[in-house]
């Protein structure tokens, strides 16, 4: 059992689960001094090397799930465990593209991919020649020295993902990561992030609003109810076949059925988040 | 980027409108309406002859020892103002109890005029440079000091967020993350601020001094010369414009990493 709406015991977690939460609830206080609950009793496992897409209407907390799973912040309620442990401060296991720029615009391509080594305390010419090679592996050998800002839109999530990856995280959080790309950019940047993940298979979480690009990433993929109180109302095993061609996911027997499933409960949710911003 | 003819253009209608400025004066100093010019050369001196004093000066080395000196208080002006502003923006930006504390204070010394400080920095510091450079710190420590502090405030917070993730401490998030992005505020502003630590120098040297542009320019005003004040204003622009120029330089090194079009506006 995977989802779970009331928050159970829950004493020993698996030993391969790379990330839990266990009836994790967020709430914030709003200027008119009520509450506002953006998620409500999520409970969640992502096994160890396995891609999680995380699919809802847009403000259903799905970000807040992440920021959580970094260590970024902290639940009011519930717990959140990285490979049994429980995430206290910034979870150093885990890496995050996030949806905005957030390169340093003052380093260049290589500077910005190296420096996660650099403060862990690698000399710096190792960890420009290791920046080097995963610069190559992103396909942007030949953009060392460009600042974020003389790199396109592509090229910089591609930074981000060397940058990301160079440090080996257990767990790869991703809010939206190929969002303010262009279709065919995001083809591209999906096929590159299965062909490095399938290279040595992390936990991945996915946020995304686009069902199918969930669907030709994902292992499984988790619906969540629209806001406020979302909550985890679906979560899909993926039945296609690894490794996967995205460009082609959408033709391979199984897409259009899983598609159509796990769309007839977004559509709910989606209209129902319509409705509250229109009215 | 304008193309090369128009850029030579624009260049050619920048010297025209210099020359046209140029003959009005002239013509208006020298021709003679009804028996007298219509602006008197004795208020009003003359082009040619500005020039000629101008030229003179330079070339006999009267106004070397008073360029020195003017230059010498406005990069001591600059690098005390910028160091103090920069520690001081740095400390109030990551401790808000001190900043909110001492906020109406900044606030109150911001808005005085400094020229009001003068006298008193020529009672303690006397009528040498330190009074000058005292003034010219007043000015460019605001400056410095308000960029530091929202450059420090307003680093984005995905790229804070992402810094974090990637394992940085508070050190370390502070030389890779807040000091590159306040200096890149402090480095937009540098025009600004080392025209205000000019402005310092001048004032200064203008109210009380024995040497410096400002002083020459004094003198000159005190025995009617006004050629030699138009002389001492004219020196002045060219300091500026040089100085500016060196600015320009160092700027584009220092802010390599930035797009071309934006360019943060400066507080005075």
């Amino acid at each position: 059992m995977r989802v779970a709406s009331v928050p159970m015991p829950n004493p020993e977690p698996p030993a391969q689960t790379a990330l839990r939460l266990e009836g994790v609830s967020v709430a914030f206080p709003e200027r008119s001094g009520q509450i506002f609950v953006a998620v409500d009793g999520v409970t969640l496992d992502v096994g160890d090397g396995e891609f999680v897409a995380i699919v809802g209407p847009t403000g259903c907390g799905k970000s807040t799930l992440l920021n959580i799973a970094a260590g970024l912040l902290r639940p009011s309620a519930g717990l959140c465990r990285v490979a049994g442990a429980l995430v206290g401060g910034v979870n150093r296991q885990a890496g995050y593209l996030f949806q905005a720029d957030a390169l340093m615009p003052w380093k260049t391509a290589i500077e910005n991919v190296a420096i996660g080594l650099e403060v862990r305390g690698m000399p710096r010419g190792q960890a420009r020649e290791e920046a080097a090679s995963w610069l190559a592996r992103v396909g942007l050998s030949a953009f060392h020295e460009r600042y974020p800002h003389q790199l396109s839109g592509g090229q910089r999530k591609r930074v981000g993902l060397a940058q990301v990856l160079i440090l080996h995280p257990k767990l790869l959080l991703m809010d939206e990561p190929f969002g303010p790309l262009d279709a065919q950019t995001r083809a591209i940047m999906g096929a590159l992030l299965l062909d490095l993940w399938s290279a040595d298979r992390k936990a991945v979480m996915f946020v995304t609003h686009d069902l199918e690009e969930a669907i030709a990433l994902a292992d499984r993929v988790v619906i969540m109810s629209a806001g406020p109180r979302s909550t985890i109302i679906g979560d899909h095993t993926i039945p296609l076949p690894r490794p996967r061609d995205i460009t082609e996911s959408r033709h391979l027997p199984g897409f259009i059925e899983t598609h159509k499933a796990i769309w007839q409960q977004l559509k709910h949710e989606v209209m129902k988040a319509y409705a509250d911003a229109a009215g | 980027m304008p193309r090369a003819n128009s850029r030579l253009s624009l260049l050619a209608l920048q010297i025209l409108v210099g020359l046209g400025g140029l003959l009005a004066w002239h013509l208006l100093t020298t021709v003679p309406v009804g028996g007298k010019p219509l602006l008197d050369p004795f208020f009003f001196s003359k082009p040619l002859d500005v020039l000629a004093r101008t030229y003179k000066d330079f070339v006999g080395g009267a106004v070397w020892r008073h360029l020195g000196i003017t230059l010498l208080e406005t990069v001591l002006a600059f690098v005390i103002g910028a160091a103090g502003g920069i520690v001081i923006g740095f400390w109030f930006a990551r401790q808000a109890l001190v900043a909110a504390v001492f906020d109406p204070y900044l606030k109150a010394a911001n808005a005085l005029p400094r020229v009001v400080l003068a006298p008193i920095f020529a009672l303690w510091f006397g009528l040498g440079i330190w009074s000058k450079v005292a003034l010219g710190v007043t000015l460019v420590f605001f400056i410095v000091f308000f960029n530091v502090y929202q450059g420090v405030k307003e680093v984005s917070p995905s790229v804070l967020a992402n810094a974090r993730m990637l394992g940085m401490n508070d050190r370390q998030l502070l030389r890779h993350v807040y000091m590159p992005s306040a200096m890149s505020w402090v480095f937009s502003s540098l025009h600004t601020s080392v025209g205000f630590a000019l402005v310092g120098a001048v004032v200064g040297e203008y109210l009380g001094a024995a040497a410096g542009l400002g002083y020459r320019i004094a003198q000159a005003e005190g025995v009617f010369d006004v050629t030699g004040v138009f002389s001492g204003m004219l020196i002045l622009a060219i300091f500026v414009i040089v100085i500016d120029a060196f600015v320009s330089l160092a700027e584009a090194r220092l802010l390599r990493w930035r797009p071309r079009e934006t360019t943060a506006t400066a507080q005075g």
